[in-house]
């Protein structure tokens, strides 16, 4: 839980008395959350300094690998908490037992607050169909990588090491979350094998009839399905991996397939969470003063942004309509068959994105400007910036591309072009893993644009 | 439903360093980052117009995470208002309303939506940085055998001394290990054998002295980026030796036809106008060595910033003055600023730098020619880098 301009009071680590009281109304918050429906792995919560859980946010988990680029953004992350820019308050682990770091300045109500909130996420992991196959094993499994990538650094150099996970990074986003699924990418061409194949085939676009798709070399060996998980086309394709290079692809995508479920509900997930901390709080005895501290804070999580979505505020106002609609052993139904993009789709209703006055932005000229209110283009809006946890969808495609063993990837486009410039700087990256020259088909400007690197240069040419 | 357990603990995490050891590792990148690009980044307006105390923005684009990802620019993105939001309505200028964490920014003329690191640093981190190999060449410190400065150091401890130099801790050790010895409580009174003091000897360091003389055209023919350039010079050369070097003089000199001696402040900040005679600073520089600097006590550095752009009437004098100069002084420095390059050559060829070039050759003499910004790195190499006179090898 994250909140931006929280009002800066440091404060003393809780004492030992505030530890008991503590756990005096775990235990109370516990039996309520239960008595609400919610069903959740042991908990483990543990009190730790803004150092610690600043770190485990750069990490996204405590035993992760070390990396600079880790050590940039708890840098970032910690230089924001000091100066009072936002805080985390908590950070839980999709494990089991569950795993829940709280800091040590909160005060007493912000630790039962966040103790409510993190049971509901722990209910939300258990039971989401999107997490059904994570690994709930996941902190000692990065922590044996972990030490692995550190007797990589011993044995071979740590620059050498470090610059290929700077390329694997570079790419890890694109992993296929749905691997049991069948999937055939529609654009793999083999057209052309319909058709009788002689030497004399290209004749035929002469006069214009039928035309066979360009020449692709169709007596070439049975090429890969195109695919959009890069780690595994890699890991399985590239011809000079050592062993080391190996496990680094397939643990980085390891923790990739781990993290993607929370990256595609993030809206669900806190929203959910958001929704039965606020319940259970209020069912608690809250003195005067801790009713009053609680509001402020419930507000300052939930408070709207005009430029991006608060994934809080937005999924608490979709549970509670469909609440109010269906009653409540829907959104239990909801929260456990959905993924962002289905519950935006099916569950974001007119009055809702009115009442919340949502909207699409988008910067014209040097001026950010509403571009939409509508509500259905407002919701598909949402739906294409959360689609694939808003990366774009880059497919392998030709592990032999011009028959000379190049790695072609292409872009499939769907309306937002790419930023060319990091286009430039990201094929290097993956030139240094591929060893050999890498391309990049997309659209710019209504264009086919082919990116090219062979070592040397980035290349951008038109293509027919 | 089984009742679900829970714990609470709170463990010392005080030797977990992760996070800290991987900033730091950034930060070392940041650093070798920036040693590559030191040429730009020195000269970068911004740091040059700084007091020289507060902290610098050093853009580093090797830093940044790249991936593919969409062209922000181009996308339409959901934001949220507080009621009544209208199509059309603008909800921010430019940069505004991008997210960005400190330590982020745009650079002007960039590539559309390029995003860097930026580094916050401070103008002495990146001095020494920069400063890490330049030294004064051939800096001789057997000049001033007579102006030896005295040092006292601390040096031993001694069982008889003056009371008022009593080492308390060491005192207090002695009679713990006495009390000890004769297994009593560590701390059961002091005897008079326990008592220790420090003392001190004295030092005598030889001491080398460095006169540098900043000499600066300010006529009318240099332009907004010469003075820029002199000046990116001299600010750079004054942090290095008042960095590097405990007590080296400093003497401003400016001129067109006249010159005069000038403050730090009146250096950096003012311009004048009219034409150019170079002999007059240097003629400058000759009466202020010979009233004040014998060469026998001090190392001498003239250094002289121009646009080359010298009155021709005036040629032979300064060329017979810089001789006279190089006869006194460890080394002359003279930097051209060539605002023209691409320009036709035979304009270059009537500089004061190809003068010099043609009738000058002392192995006391160095030269070079900035054409751009990021040279002024090269210039302080040239004067002050590891290989600044490589012809003085056996001169002395």
């Amino acid at each position: 839980m994250k909140i931006t301009h929280p009002g800066h009071s440091e404060r003393q680590p809780m004492s030992d008395h505030d530890l008991e009281q503590l756990q005096n109304a775990i235990d109370i918050i516990v039996q309520k959350a239960q008595a609400f429906g919610l069903d959740f792995y042991e908990m483990r919560y543990e009190v730790c300094p803004a150092d610690i859980i600043y770190t485990f946010g750069a990490y996204a988990m405590p035993t992760r690998f070390s990396h600079w680029s880790f050590g940039k953004s708890f840098h970032q992350m910690k230089t924001q908490y000091d100066y009072g820019m936002s805080k985390i308050y908590e950070l839980v682990i999709n494990s089991d037992p569950c795993y829940a770091f709280l800091l040590d300045s909160n005060s007493l109500l912000q630790n039962k607050l966040i103790a409510a909130h993190v049971l509901a996420h722990c209910d939300f992991f258990k039971h989401n169909y999107r997490f059904r196959h994570t690994n709930r094993q996941m902190v000692s499994a990065m922590g044996t990588f972990a030490n692995r990538v550190l007797q990589y650094e011993h044995d071979l150099g740590r620059a050498k090491v470090e610059r290929f996970l700077d390329a694997v990074l570079a790419i890890h986003e694109h992993v296929d979350p749905y691997p049991d699924s069948v999937r055939t990418a529609k654009h793999v061409v083999d057209k052309p094998a319909a058709r009788e194949e002689t030497p004399y085939d290209d004749l035929w676009s002469l006069d214009g009839i039928g035309k066979p798709e360009p020449a692709k070399a169709p007596e070439q060996p049975a090429k890969p399905p195109a695919s959009r998980d890069l780690l595994m086309f890699l890991m399985d394709r590239c011809p000079d991996l050592q062993d080391w290079q190996k496990d680094i692809l397939s643990s980085l995508r390891q923790e990739m397939l781990y993290f993607r479920p929370q990256m595609e509900t993030k809206i669900m997930n806190e929203g959910w969470a958001s929704i039965w901390h606020a319940r259970i709080m209020r069912d608690m005895d809250l003195a005067p003063d801790e009713s009053l501290e609680f509001a402020r804070m419930h507000a300052g999580v939930l408070a709207p942004s005009r430029f991006q979505l608060n994934p809080y505020h937005l999924g608490f106002h979709i549970y509670e309509d469909i609440e109010k609609r269906y009653g409540r052993e829907k959104i239990f139904e909801v929260r456990e068959v959905e993924n962002d993009v289905s519950f935006i789709r099916n569950y974001l209703t007119r009055e809702l994105v009115e009442k919340l006055d949502l909207f699409l932005f988008a910067k014209q000229g040097d001026e950010w400007r509403i571009t939409a209110t509508g509500w259905q283009k407002v919701r598909d809006g949402i739906v294409q910036q959360i689609t694939n946890c808003g990366f774009p969808y880059i497919y392998a495609e030709d592990n032999d591309y011009q028959r000379r063993g190049e790695l072609y990837l292409r872009h499939s486009f769907e309306g937002v072009e790419l930023d060319g410039s990091y286009v430039k700087k990201t094929l290097p990256h993956v030139h240094h893993i591929w060893q050999r020259p890498v391309h990049l088909e997309t659209f710019e400007d209504n264009h086919r644009v082919l990116y090219s690197f062979d070592g040397q240069n980035v290349e951008r040419k038109l293509l027919q | 439903m089984a009742a679900s357990r829970f714990s609470i603990s709170r463990e010392d995490w005080s030797l977990h360093r992760q996070g800290q050891m991987d900033q730091e590792r950034h930060l070392e990148k940041v650093r070798e980052a920036i040693k590559k690009n030191l040429g730009d980044i020195i000269s970068d307006e911004s740091i040059i117009t700084s007091d020289g105390k507060r902290m610098v923005k050093v853009p580093i684009r090797s830093l940044n995470e790249y991936r593919f990802r969409y062209n922000w620019d181009k996308q339409q993105r959901a934001g949220q208002g507080s009621g009544n939001s209208q199509e059309g309505q603008v909800i921010a200028k430019d940069g505004s309303a991008q997210q960005k964490g400190p330590g982020k920014g745009k650079g002007a003329g960039e590539d559309a939506g390029e995003d860097y690191y930026e580094a916050m640093m401070s103008v002495d981190e990146l001095g020494a940085l920069i400063f890490e190999d330049l030294g004064l060449p051939h800096l001789d410190p057997k000049k001033q055998p007579d102006l030896t400065a005295k040092k006292y150091q601390w040096e031993d401890v001694r069982k008889t001394g003056l009371q008022a130099n009593i080492d308390k801790k060491r005192t207090i050790m002695e009679a713990m290990k006495r009390n000890l010895l004769h297994g009593k409580a560590p701390l059961d009174g002091f005897s008079r054998q326990d008592l220790r003091y420090k003392t001190w000897e004295e030092k005598y360091e030889p001491q080398t002295s460095a006169v540098v003389l900043a000499m600066m055209d300010t006529s009318g023919s240099m332009g907004e980026f010469e003075k820029y350039i002199a000046r990116g010079f001299f600010f750079w050369m004054v942090r290095f030796l008042r960095t590097k070097y405990d007590n080296v003089i400093i003497h401003f000199l400016a001129h067109s036809t006249e010159a005069r001696e000038v403050t730090e402040e009146e250096f950096f900040t003012k311009g004048e106008s009219g034409g150019t005679r170079c002999s007059s600073v240097y003629d400058l520089a000759l009466r202020l060595i010979n009233e004040k600097y014998p060469t026998s006590l001090y190392n001498l550095y003239p250094f002289h910033f121009s646009d080359g752009d010298n009155l021709s009437s005036d040629n032979p004098k300064s060329v017979e003055l810089v001789g006279k100069l190089l006869e006194l002084c460890t080394m002359f420095g003279y930097g051209e600023i060539d605002a023209t390059s691409g320009g036709p050559a035979y304009y270059r060829s009537s500089t004061l730098h190809a003068l010099f070039q043609r009738e000058i050759s002392h192995p006391r003499f160095a030269s070079c020619i900035i054409k751009d910004k990021s040279e002024v790195f090269k210039a302080l190499r040239t004067f002050f880098g590891p290989d600044a006179l490589p012809n003085m090898q056996g001169v002395s």
